[in-house]
């Protein structure tokens, strides 16, 4: 039986109708030692306001050097069991899809080598597996290599690619998600699990510009679908919409970043303006029945996003508007861009430099002309209003 | 903290990680012995082309260079580098050259 804390602190947190991580870890804590001494230890850092976890240990597992994240606390006598208490993360396969079996499998084996406490999953896309000890580690891998599990990325490689669940089930997707990402992770197995980037490298598929992993605005390359002929619109159904009450001109036309729509109240009739569309998926969300998006069908790259970690956040810039995802010739030479990209990256980038800092470092327009990508207008916000580009004399005469 | 002991009375102190504390310490004998820890049992030509280029520049610069960059120099392609030490570059090359653990974000 495992030693009883008293955690007031924490009980705080069970309270409510909602789901709550504590109830979660007391769960486990019935039959695991390390899940009941991290209650202890968190109600202790919450009384003391001090995390008692030490950053960045090195362990790992032979022949791979990311997916494993050590932890260790800074007071080891005091509670022995979670003296070390690594995590590993494990490749998600894409989309999230498991089937129950799959998600027993790994249950179990984290409950015989590890703490038991999972986080499916975290802002990386991994499933995250909570606290071990480095002896564990190994036979971990094993076990989940055994059930057709491999781990994630984690540390200067190529995270764990992630995807949203597209066309397995929705209706929006301009392109395989899954295909994509699966495709892309194997292609990328060497730099996933042997870190040799300047620093971390997340590729992360969208469907469309809903943009569900919000890729936009964390991966190094967003690979978000759209289409670039015109939206398809259903009259009677818009016409029912508005029979229906919809305020159309409020809620969806005033609504349109682009301005391009119009809608006459007389003959109920919704006319877009294609042009000038920049397929923010607005409309489409409004009204669903009546709005889809085109046949021609792809994706937009994007490049540069981040989170705040070092330096401040960073949104993602157009790198290729447009590229038919189905194609395979199409898709290779984006992989080729890629490869010119993280060549350059790892030649001239500094130590802990994602690529969308590098970029504000060198500039846009000489980034380009290093990877040999034409620069187009898609790439710029307003023209003329964009830091990056900068006009030559002679080409503003001409 | 603990403390690594091995035959020929090696007896060095070492982080939780297995890191030796005080690079002054470090000599072949403890390399080699530091080695077995990581899954290499005998040290050939090529490990002590990577732990010597590590400890060379370590001394010069005061940090662990780039991975890539250690591949480059040596001519050790990063798969070769991992088929020599199977811990990696970070974990195993550099804890056998005795540099302090690379600090890396997760
Ligand atoms: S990003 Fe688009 S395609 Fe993907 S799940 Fe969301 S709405 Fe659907
Ligand atoms: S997708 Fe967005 S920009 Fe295009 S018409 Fe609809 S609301 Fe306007």
């Amino acid at each position: 039986m495992p030693k009883e804390y008293k955690t007031p602190k924490l009980d705080d947190l069970e309270k409510g109708p909602w789901p709550s991580f504590v109830k979660e870890i007391k769960q486990a804590a019935k039959n695991n030692e390390m899940s009941n001494d991290l209650l202890a230890v968190l109600e202790r850092s919450y009384d003391e306001r001090i995390g008692h976890w030490k950053h960045g240990g090195i362990v790992g597992v032979m022949g791979y050097g990311g997916g494993v994240i050590g932890r260790y606390i800074d007071i080891p006598d005091e509670y022995p069991n979670i003296s070390h208490f690594h995590t590993m993360r494990i490749n998600q396969p894409a989309g999230w899809f498991y089937t129950s079996e799959a998600l027993r499998s790994i249950c179990d084996i984290w409950e015989k080598h590890g703490s038991g406490l999972t986080n499916m999953h975290g802002s990386t896309g991994d499933i995250v597996l909570l606290g071990t000890t480095t002896d564990e580690l190994e036979p971990t891998f094993q076990d989940l290599a055994h059930v057709g599990f491999d781990l994630g990325g984690s540390g200067s490689d190529v995270r764990t690619p992630s995807c949203c669940v597209g066309e397995a089930r929705c209706e929006w997707a301009c392109y395989d998600t899954m295909g994509v990402c699966y495709e892309t992770t194997m292609r990328y197995q060497d730099e996933l699990h042997r870190p040799a980037f300047p620093y971390k490298w997340k590729f992360k598929f969208a469907g469309c510009p809903n943009d569900c992993v919000a890729a936009k605005a964390r991966a190094d390359i967003s690979v978000v679908g759209t289409w670039r002929d015109a939206i398809k619109v259903d009259d009677a159904e818009v016409a029912t919409y508005y029979d229906n009450g919809m305020d159309i001109f409020n809620d969806v036309v005033l609504n349109c970043p682009a301005r391009c729509m119009k809608f006459d109240h007389e003959s109920k009739k919704l006319e877009i303006n294609n042009a000038d569309c920049r397929r923010c998926m607005h409309c489409i969300n409004a009204m669903p029945k009546a709005l889809r998006p085109g046949d021609d069908k792809g994706a937009t790259i994007l490049i540069g996003a981040k989170a705040p970690i070092i330096e401040g956040a960073l949104l993602s810039s157009v790198l290729i508007p447009f590229l038919k995802m189905e194609d395979e010739e199409e898709r290779e030479a984006w992989y080729d861009i890629m490869e010119e990209i993280q060549d350059i990256w790892c030649e001239e980038g500094k130590n802990r430099e994602r690529i969308g800092e590098f970029i504000q470092r060198v500039g846009m327009a000489n980034f380009l002309e290093a990877v040999g990508v034409e620069p187009i207008p898609e790439m710029v916000a307003y023209p003329r209003d964009n830091p990056y580009i900068f006009f030559e004399q002679d080409e503003e005469e001409e | 903290m603990g403390v690594f002991e091995a035959e020929g009375g090696i007896k060095v102190e070492v982080d939780e990680d297995g890191f030796i504390q005080d690079p002054d310490v470090w000599n072949e004998d403890l390399a080699k012995a530091l080695a077995k820890t990581e899954g290499v049992e005998d040290m050939d030509e090529e490990h002590w082309k990577l732990v010597n280029y590590l400890r060379n520049y370590y001394q010069q610069f005061g940090i662990a260079p780039m991975v890539r960059k250690l591949c480059k120099e040596t001519g050790i392609p990063l798969k070769r580098v991992y088929e020599l030490f199977p811990s990696g570059p970070a974990k195993g090359a550099c804890k056998v050259a005795g540099l302090p653990k690379p600090t890396g974000c997760v």
